[in-house]
């Protein structure tokens, strides 16, 4: 079963022989090192950039225009702050030309907290990305949407921000969420495609014959279907709201977890009829919790379902302080955790209107 | 007041230098039509027909050669250009109607360039590889290596012609610029051209830049450089020419540095006054071209007099255009169909380092 960080190398195979990538490209993304995480190893047109994120963000830009199919990389959305003009610039391009220009671009960025990775290693971004018109913006928490996710990403007319939550992209594939065409054996998948350690100069990877699967950008999916309280949340959250259901179970409340893969747009249809079926919502994720994208969703549930809501939706998010500590016990203290998610659902369902 | 090292103008004045009359014809007509049209914009803003005004008075003894010697059309085989809000005497010698950038100025429906949601003198032309002009400054400059790793793994002569002022090159952008185009063996097809009118806003380059000249920073990676004085039509034509036909060939980046004027201060926010003590190169080059017997006093006075007339006439008509009506915001939030692709067949050939 592929990891999520093999299914993006394999979608970025399929962008670059199939659907036109012409440059996968930012800092250490190309040979020797195929990336951080190893998500671009191996890849035909995967190139190293100078140290400059600005830079990386506008020569996508220039490539977009030029009618190349460029997909660049940020290498961790902490360092992406400094180019949030230049993202304004490629969500307004459509725009502001009144439609004489499109720019077709991805941005990933691996995003989130988990890796012990201090101040500037666990930041979020999905409340910088909402905040940017003419983007959309998706975020897998699993191999399968990871893989077709990406391939909707690289079709895409628009700019497209791919968040990697970066504490799941060593995650494996669950049960039926196998790559299209991936090899049984998880082994021979990491023997064809995985880099060696030491000397790589030699090393080709054998690319197994991965079909095309494009998952709709706008489309949430249901993980688990629930009764009592519905878990509206994305990336790295997802699993652990499916392990808070499954200790809520033993209780006897029964939980829906929706995962929404995109965040914009958003996929309010299916937040909607979630919510008109158990009437009590929790909205999760791992941002600081000040203008937090999750205060949008809550407020344009409030707004619509207000009359059918049989306890006050809630938002479980991070702490609105400027890092993620680096000791255990304050990034236990900064994001949400288990327990926090089984108590918040704990109480929704208690609720006695 | 801007004073130009003798070595980099050296010899530009002698005969063999000389551009075909009917070459300076059509120059000082680009330079003419350009002075009008800004003129038409300023009066506009000042009458309440628009609300903003920025635009490139002073500087068309540059830009009219520059957008001159533009080789023009649609896709990686011809030249990108990243412009800035100065650069309608570049847009006219394209052969943009002036007209068009009235209609921005009066934010009508019919505005080509953004359908009435942005400033004058922001133009986006695809059909001519004119990528979309924004307000921040120095964006340009991180977004040119892009266009030009298209021009160079396209092949051919194609190169992206990159421009701004001298105060943005304060900005990390024209670093980047720098850095990406030189990269070793991934040089860049890339014209990187500094507009230097000595100002930003309202505050002289002199308290603020401890380089002897913008043009010594490319020095350090390598890039060729030229400073000229962008108050001479000709000189600009020749050295801008010359620094082409070096990225068209070598396929490595060029900077030139031109010292310009601004006749009109920053923008309509500053008063858009004329200002009488910085030169101006409209009537240097009319003498110049009086003396050389090429045009008369007389056809010269006549061209300016009708183009302002023509002009006037354009911004009255325009006022009855409509304008867009508001449920417009909602289109082009996203792109239906990629109107950029190239067709199939494309060369699509990533290198290992982007450039190749």
């Amino acid at each position: 079963m592929a990891t999520i960080v093999q299914a993006i190398r394999l979608a970025l195979h399929v962008g670059e022989t199939r659907l036109g990538v012409t440059d996968i490209f930012g800092e250490d993304v190309g040979a020797p090192l195929g990336g951080v995480f190893t998500q671009s190893q191996g890849l035909r047109t995967a190139w190293n950039t100078p140290l400059d994120e600005r830079g990386i963000v506008g020569t996508a830009i220039g490539l977009a225009l030029a009618g190349q199919r460029p997909i660049a990389e940020i290498q961790f959305c902490d360092y992406a702050f400094n180019s949030i003009d230049l993202m304004k610039l490629a969500g307004g391009i459509c725009w502001s030309s009144a439609g004489d220009y499109n720019c077709p671009m991805v941005l990933m960025t691996p995003v989130g907290s988990g890796i012990r990775g201090s101040l500037y290693h666990s930041h979020s971004f999905d409340g910088q990305a909402t905040r940017l018109p003419g983007w959309k913006i998706v975020m897998p928490s699993n191999p399968l949407d990871a893989y077709g996710l990406l391939l909707s990403a690289i079709v895409d007319p628009n700019p497209v921000m791919y968040l990697a939550p970066k504490a799941l992209l060593r995650a494996k594939a669950g049960p039926g969420e196998r790559l299209p065409g991936e090899p049984d054996d998880e082994r021979a998948l990491a023997r064809m495609i995985d880099a060696p350690l030491g000397d790589r100069s030699r090393w080709r990877p054998d690319w197994p014959d991965v079909h095309d699967l494009f998952v709709p950008i706008g489309k949430a999916k249901t993980c688990r279907a629930g009764r009592h309280v519905s878990v509206v949340t994305y990336g790295r959250m997802v699993p652990l709201a499916m392990l808070a259901a499954e200790r809520l179970a033993q209780e006897g409340i029964d939980t829906e977890i929706l995962d929404l893969r995109s965040l914009h747009p958003v996929d309010f249809e299916a937040i909607f009829a979630s919510v008109r079926k158990t009437n009590r919502v929790l909205f999760l994720n791992e941002d600081t919790e000040v203008t937090n994208f999750g205060e949008h969703l809550l407020r344009k549930t409030v707004d619509q379902l207000f009359y059918e809501l049989h306890a006050p939706p809630r938002l479980l998010a991070g702490a609105h302080v400027p890092g993620v500590g680096l000791a255990d016990s304050l990034e236990r203290a900064s994001v949400p955790q288990l327990e926090h998610v089984v108590a918040a659902v704990r109480e929704l369902a208690g609720h006695q209107a | 007041m801007i004073t130009i090292p003798p070595r980099e103008t050296s010899g530009l004045d002698g005969d063999e230098t000389r551009l075909s009359p009917e070459l300076l014809v059509r120059m000082h007509e680009i330079m003419v039509r350009a002075r009008c049209l800004e003129e038409r914009l300023i009066r506009m803003n000042k009458q309440g027909d628009g609300y903003f005004w920025i635009g490139g008075p002073g500087e068309e003894a540059f830009n009219g050669p520059l957008g001159m010697l533009v080789h023009k059309g649609q896709g990686p085989q011809f030249d990108y250009l990243h412009l800035h809000y100065r650069s309608s005497a570049t847009l006219l010698a394209m052969g943009a109607d002036p007209v068009d950038t009235l209609r921005q100025m009066k934010s009508t429906a019919s505005d080509p360039y953004s359908a009435g949601r942005n400033f004058c003198n922001h133009y986006s032309v695809r059909k001519w590889n004119v990528v979309p002009v924004s307000s921040p400054i120095e964006v340009q400059f991180a977004m040119a290596p892009g266009t030009a790793i298209a021009n160079k793994r396209v092949g051919g002569k194609g190169i992206t012609i990159v421009q701004g002022g001298d105060a943005g090159t304060a900005e990390g952008d024209f670093a980047t610029c720098l850095i990406w185009s030189s990269r070793p063996g991934a040089e860049l097809p890339c014209l990187i051209v500094v507009t230097n009118n000595h100002w930003g806003i309202s505050t002289p380059a002199s308290e603020q830049h401890g380089e002897k000249h913008i043009a010594d920073r490319a020095r350090a990676f390598g890039i060729r450089t030229v400073i000229l004085d962008g108050n001479d039509p000709e000189i600009s034509y020749r050295e801008l020419k010359k620094a082409m036909d070096y990225v068209r060939n070598e396929r490595k980046p060029f900077l030139v540095e031109a010292m310009v004027s601004r006749l009109y201060g920053h923008s309509s926010a500053s008063g858009a006054n004329l200002v009488t003590d910085e030169s101006d190169c409209l009537p240097a080059f009319e003498k110049k071209l009086e003396d050389r017997k090429i045009l008369t006093r007389s056809a010269m006075d006549e061209l300016r007099a009708r183009t302002t007339q023509e002009l006037l006439e354009a911004s009255k008509r325009i006022r009855d255009e409509p304008q867009p009506e508001g449920d417009q915001i909602w289109r082009h939030v996203f792109a239906e169909k990629d109107a950029v692709a190239v067709g199939e067949g494309h060369p699509f050939a990533g290198g290992r380092n982007g450039a190749s």
